[in-house]
C-alpha cells in the first residue's frame, strides 16, 4: 500500500531546505505591474533597496529589469523612484493592459 | 535514595526544575504559580542552575520566548496559572504544532470573572485541545514526580510535544506535605541529555519554523499531529516503569483505588481524589463496594484503558472541578467517550464541585456515593449534571 502523504511530512512543519521559498512563485498575486523606463533611470537603486521582496534584478551594480515571478505589484518602487528631471523611471500599469 | 522533606507543591516542583537544570526558562508571575518560579529564580541567582531566565512582560511573551528557545535547541520550562495560561492560549497551539517539548507546571486556578485566585481546573481544561500532553497530580509528591517524568515524555524522540503538569492551586501548591526527593544525580541521569532534532541554532543546516500552510497540507499536518498523540500512552507507561525502578513509586495512565471489585465509583482528578479515597474506605467499612478512578494522563485521554477499568460498575459519578457552560463537565465528557465502547453502559452522573477553591469535603463525596447506591439499585438517574457543595 502506498504510504499516505501525511506520514511523509516533516514533524512540526519545519522546513529543512534553506531558500525553498524561491519555489513558491507569488507573482500571480499581482494586479498592477511595474514598468521600468530605462532612459529616466539614474541607477540610484532605491527600487532595489525598497522592494519588500527581491524582485529588482541588479547585475554588476546596475539595475536591469524586474523579476515578475515574485513581484506582487505593491508599487513601492514606483513611489520611491526619484526619476530624472521629474520623469519617473518606474510606472505602475494595470496587469494585462 | 534522596531525602525526605516537608515542602509545598510549588517548592517540590521548583526543586524538580533545579535538578533537571533546563537551558532556558521564560516566565511571568501569577498567583498561585508565582512562588514556584520565584523559588526557581532564586536557584538561578544563587548559581545552582545554569538556566537562562528570560523575564518577560506577559505570559503571551513567556510562551513565545519558550517557543523560540525550544526551536533554537534548548531544554525549556516555564510555569503559570489561570489567566496566565489563558493569555498564553494562542502560543500553546504553536508550541504543540511546532512539536516543541516545553515543560510547564500549571498550578490550577479558577478563571475570571468573577476574579478568584483559588484552585479549580477551568484553566487547563480550557487548554485541553491545544495539543499539549496533560498530567494531573494529586499531591506535591505526584507533582514533583510528574514534572521529572514530563521531560522524558515530552522530549522522547517519537513524541516531541509540550507537557503541562497540573496541580491544584493552594490545596497542593501552598500546603506543606511529606515529599521524597530523588538525588540530583538520579534526576540528571533519568532525564538525560536533550538533543533537539531540528535546532535553529544549527547554522550549518538552516531551517524555518512556522511556515504558512493552507488548504494544500494543513489537514495532513493535523492528521500527523493526531498520530503523535496515539504514541504518547506507551511512552508515558515506559517512562513510569523506569521511574518506578528509580523511586519505587508507581505511576500509570490513571490510578484506581479499591476499584477492582467495586459496584459504584467516583471518577475525579487531582487533590480531591485524596478526600474521596477516605470516603471510599468509610463506605467499604460499611460493606458498600465503593471505588475510585483518578485519571493522571488527561491528554491524550486513554479511553480504552479507562473503559476496561470501569466496565464492571453498576453506577459511576464523574466529578468535575470545571464546567463547560451549556455542556457537561470536561471529565464527564471524556468518561462518556470511554463508556461508549461498552456493550452494557453503566448509568452515569456528572457533579460539578469545588469551583473557585470551594472546599471539597467528605460529606460531598458521601452524598454522591449515596446517590450512586440508589442508581445502582434502581438503574434510574435523575439529573445528569448538577452542582454539589453549594451554599444554602
Amino acid at each position: 500500500m502506498k504510504e499516505p502523504l501525511w506520514k511523509k511530512l516533516t514533524p512540526g512543519s519545519v522546513i529543512l531546505e534553506p531558500g525553498s521559498s524561491a519555489k513558491f512563485k507569488t507573482g500571480s498575486w499581482r494586479s498592477m505591474r511595474p514598468r521600468w523606463i530605462e532612459e529616466n533611470c539614474i541607477q540610484c537603486l532605491f527600487c532595489w533597496i525598497y522592494c519588500p521582496d527581491m524582485s529588482v534584478i541588479v547585475e554588476d551594480g546596475k539595475r536591469k529589469g524586474f523579476n515578475y515571478d515574485y513581484c506582487k505589484g505593491c508599487g513601492i518602487c514606483a513611489l520611491e523612484c526619484p526619476g530624472k528631471k521629474g520623469n519617473k523611471a518606474i510606472v505602475m500599469e494595470k496587469e494585462g493592459s | 535514595m534522596g531525602k525526605i522533606v516537608a515542602v509545598t507543591g510549588n517548592e517540590a516542583v521548583a526543586e524538580s526544575l533545579r535538578q533537571v537544570n533546563p537551558d532556558v526558562c521564560a516566565a511571568y508571575p501569577i498567583t498561585p504559580a508565582t512562588d514556584l518560579m520565584q523559588r526557581f529564580s532564586s536557584f538561578i541567582s544563587d548559581g545552582k542552575v545554569d538556566t537562562e531566565m528570560v523575564l518577560v512582560e506577559s505570559e503571551h511573551s513567556a510562551m513565545s520566548a519558550c517557543i523560540g528557545a525550544a526551536a533554537a535547541g534548548g531544554r525549556v520550562a516555564t510555569a503559570t496559572s489561570s489567566q496566565g495560561l489563558a493569555l498564553m492560549w494562542e502560543m500553546l497551539f504553536i508550541a504543540a504544532g511546532d512539536r516543541l517539548p516545553i515543560i510547564m507546571p500549571v498550578v490550577n486556578r479558577a478563571l475570571s470573572a468573577p476574579l478568584n485566585i483559588h484552585g479549580d481546573h477551568s484553566d487547563t481544561m480550557g487548554a485541553r485541545d491545544s495539543g499539549w500532553i496533560q498530567l494531573y497530580s494529586e499531591t506535591a509528591q505526584e507533582a514533583y514526580d510528574n514534572a521529572i517524568q514530563a521531560f522524558r515524555i515530552g522530549e522522547h524522540p517519537d513524541i516531541r510535544l509540550p507537557v503541562m503538569v497540573c496541580m491544584d492551586g493552594f490545596i497542593v501548591s501552598h500546603s506543606i506535605e511529606r515529599v521524597e526527593y530523588l538525588e540530583d544525580s538520579e534526576v540528571k541521569n533519568f532525564v538525560g541529555e536533550y538533543r533537539q532534532v531540528n535546532p535553529l541554532l544549527d547554522i550549518d543546516h538552516p531551517k524555518s519554523y512556522g511556515p504558512l500552510i493552507l488548504t494544500d497540507l494543513y489537514h495532513e499536518y493535523k492528521r500527523a499531529q493526531h498520530e503523535v498523540m496515539t504514541k504518547v500512552k506507551n511512552v508515558v507507561l515506559e517512562v513510569a516503569s523506569d521511574f518506578e525502578k528509580l523511586s519505587g513509586r508507581k505511576y500509570g495512565l490513571f490510578e484506581t483505588y479499591r476499584l477492582e471489585d467495586a459496584e459504584i465509583a467516583i471518577v475525579i482528578l487531582s487533590s480531591a481524589a485524596g478526600t474521596t479515597k477516605d470516603v471510599v474506605d468509610r463506605y467499604r467499612d460499611k460493606g458498600i463496594k465503593a471505588g475510585l478512578l483518578k485519571p493522571r494522563m488527561f491528554r491524550p485521554f486513554p479511553y480504552e484503558d479507562v473503559a476496561a477499568a470501569l466496565r464492571h460498575l453498576k453506577a459511576i459519578a464523574v466529578l468535575d472541578r470545571a464546567d463547560s457552560f451549556g455542556g457537561y463537565g470536561p471529565l464527564f465528557s471524556e468518561i462518556c467517550g470511554a463508556v461508549m465502547s461498552m456493550d452494557t453502559k453503566p448509568p452515569m452522573i456528572n457533579r460539578i464541585y469545588g469551583l473557585g477553591g470551594r472546599d471539597y469535603m467528605p460529606d460531598q463525596a458521601e452524598k454522591v456515593f449515596d446517590e450512586l447506591i440508589g442508581i445502582a439499585e434502581t438503574g434510574k438517574v435523575g439529573a445528569i449534571k448538577e452542582y454539589i457543595g453549594l451554599r444554602e
